[in-house]
């Protein structure tokens, strides 16, 4: 018994100090300060996804978060130059990395949304996409979202997007009897398209770009948007300085034309009509 | 806690989908597992060896990627379809051939261990008296290799259930384990939803671990 007891404690100081291991960060409050002071950031974005965070061999990551990422992060450390650590930050674990820390912010696809908002502070959103639908460049009987009625659809592992499709509001919006192909992820929803193994991917229509980007003139998208999606910049739940000082760069980003010619060096060659305008404010809570 | 509450019918749907899936997968796994298990004892050189590396092969397989075979090799490649209307069954029985394949190289095997406590004496016995060998195998090893292996057939049975909460690799995106993420994807990690998850599994498979551990004290052949 008093073994067992032994054993408890030392797991959970084991636990205590792992989760410790897990905090860091230093003492800042907040991270306009930590930037300013240690002149460093952990930027997390996705490593997947073309054109908007994608890591290739041992580099850093690549595309239009990555480099909205560095503008803004420049803008919050008063114009100097700092040290950013990138993170690989999956959908599902953003709120999470964002909480114990391990991430300071996030550029990473990340949908500003009313389930999200009581758990993460959101600053912008930088752009607003819309989901879209992405078929084979030859493909003539889908033309707009609603052909894709008894069309096979991809649902991929993890992404709630063929809801639109096949679901009535509020979780859905199209309410269509599509057929659902499973498929572990994106790339491979988009593997299937080109095997006519299925006859569409829909989800946001900047992700679809990024795809359609890697393979120019196979897929065409058909710029046929049915939601909003805004992309927002996860911070730590509170954070209401860094938040109120990421709006204000997103506003200058846009302002000086950065936001336009970022959008078109990722997305200028495929088709998709690019967001023109700054998206506004959402406020910061 | 109120994101299992809000969440728990869709997930529990989807739990459905792994116990329909492994109460199909029971099924043909011991049916081809049984199979498998004669070849490999059979007095037929070809049968044996194809019956062996078969095991081999399979068993020492991820089962991921052999899921992953069945979808994108068998079926998107290879134009193995199951159902062309409904994309999601298609994936539902590719899931069944690919985990019943691989888990019956598992049944394989535990029944050959069964079927090595059985004494020689009664193999000879059996053909002494005249029996053919499939004879002798259903009416006298394999009644008593079953009773042997009671216990270890519940452990590749219990194993195979986990299992199924990778068939999302055969594009059926529909068990629990996608749902869990679909809804990670509304919610972020929700740790009660782990734990409702953990907890249902716990209650499906903690009864077959005690029901098989009773059935092979009571059902043991006393030697």
């Amino acid at each position: 018994m008093q073994m067992r007891r032994t054993g408890a404690v030392f797991a959970v100081t084991a636990m205590a100090v792992g989760l410790a291991a897990c905090g860091g960060g230093g003492s800042y409050t907040n991270v306009v300060d930590k930037l300013k002071g240690a002149k460093e950031i952990t930027v997390g974005t996705k490593w997947d996804q073309p054109s908007l965070g994608l890591k290739k061999g041992g580099g850093d990551p690549e595309g239009f978060d990555v480099d909205v990422a560095k503008y803004i992060v420049k803008e919050l450390a008063g114009g100097q130059d700092v040290k950013i650590t990138w993170k690989e930050s999956p959908s599902s674990n953003r709120e999470a990395l964002l909480a114990n820390g391990t991430v300071d912010i996030i550029f990473a696809t990340y949908s500003i949304t009313d389930a999200r908002k009581p758990k993460v502070t959101f600053g912008g959103p930088y752009v607003v996409v819309h989901q879209d639908t992405m078929v084979r460049a030859d493909a003539a009987d889908i033309n707009k979202a609603t052909d894709l009625k008894d069309k096979r659809i991809c649902q991929a592992q993890g992404s709630n997007s063929y809801k639109r499709i096949t679901d009535p509001p509020p979780d859905g919006k199209l309410n269509l009897p599509a057929k659902l192909v499973g498929a572990s992820n994106y790339s491979e929803c988009v593997q299937k398209l080109s095997g006519g193994n299925l006859d569409a991917v829909t989800t946001d229509n900047l992700i679809l770009a990024g795809f359609a980007s890697q393979d120019p003139g196979k897929y065409k998208l058909l710029n046929d948007p049915f939601t909003d999606e805004k992309y927002g910049i996860g911070l730590k739940k509170g954070d209401k300085t860094t938040c109120e000082a990421v709006n204000k760069a997103v506003a200058k980003m846009w302002q000086d034309g950065t936001a336009t010619q970022l959008l078109t060096k990722w997305f200028g060659k495929t088709g998709l009509d690019l967001p023109k305008e700054a998206p506004p404010a959402e406020g910061c809570a | 806690m109120d994101e299992l509450i809000q969440y728990a019918p869709d997930l529990g749907e989807g739990f459905l989908n792994n116990i329909k899936l492994s109460l199909i997968i029971a099924v043909f796994s011991l049916i081809v597992g049984t199979i498998l298990a004669a070849m490999r004892v059979s007095p037929t050189p070809v049968l044996r060896a194809a019956g062996t590396a078969y095991v081999n092969v399979v068993r020492n397989t991820p089962l991921t990627l052999v899921l992953a075979f069945c979808y994108l090799g068998l079926s998107d490649t290879l134009g193995l379809i199951f159902s062309t209307e409904v994309p999601l069954t298609n994936s539902f029985w590719l899931a069944v051939l690919g985990m019943s394949a691989y888990t019956a190289a598992f049944v394989c095997e535990a029944l050959r261990s069964g079927i090595n406590t059985v004494p020689m004496g009664q193999a000879e016995a059996a053909r002494a008296i005249g029996l053919t060998f499939s004879q002798s195998i259903t009416l006298v090893i394999f009644p008593q290799a079953f009773r042997a292996v009671i216990a270890p057939l519940g452990s590749v049975l219990i194993a195979m259930i986990k299992n199924t909460t990778v068939v999302a690799a055969a594009g059926y995106t529909v068990d629990v384990a996608a749902k869990m993420r679909e809804t990670f994807d509304t919610t972020g990690v929700s740790i009660p939803i782990f734990i409702g998850i953990v907890l249902s599994f716990l209650v499906l498979i903690l009864p077959i671990g005690w029901y098989t551990g009773w059935l092979a004290r009571r059902l043991a052949v006393a030697r």
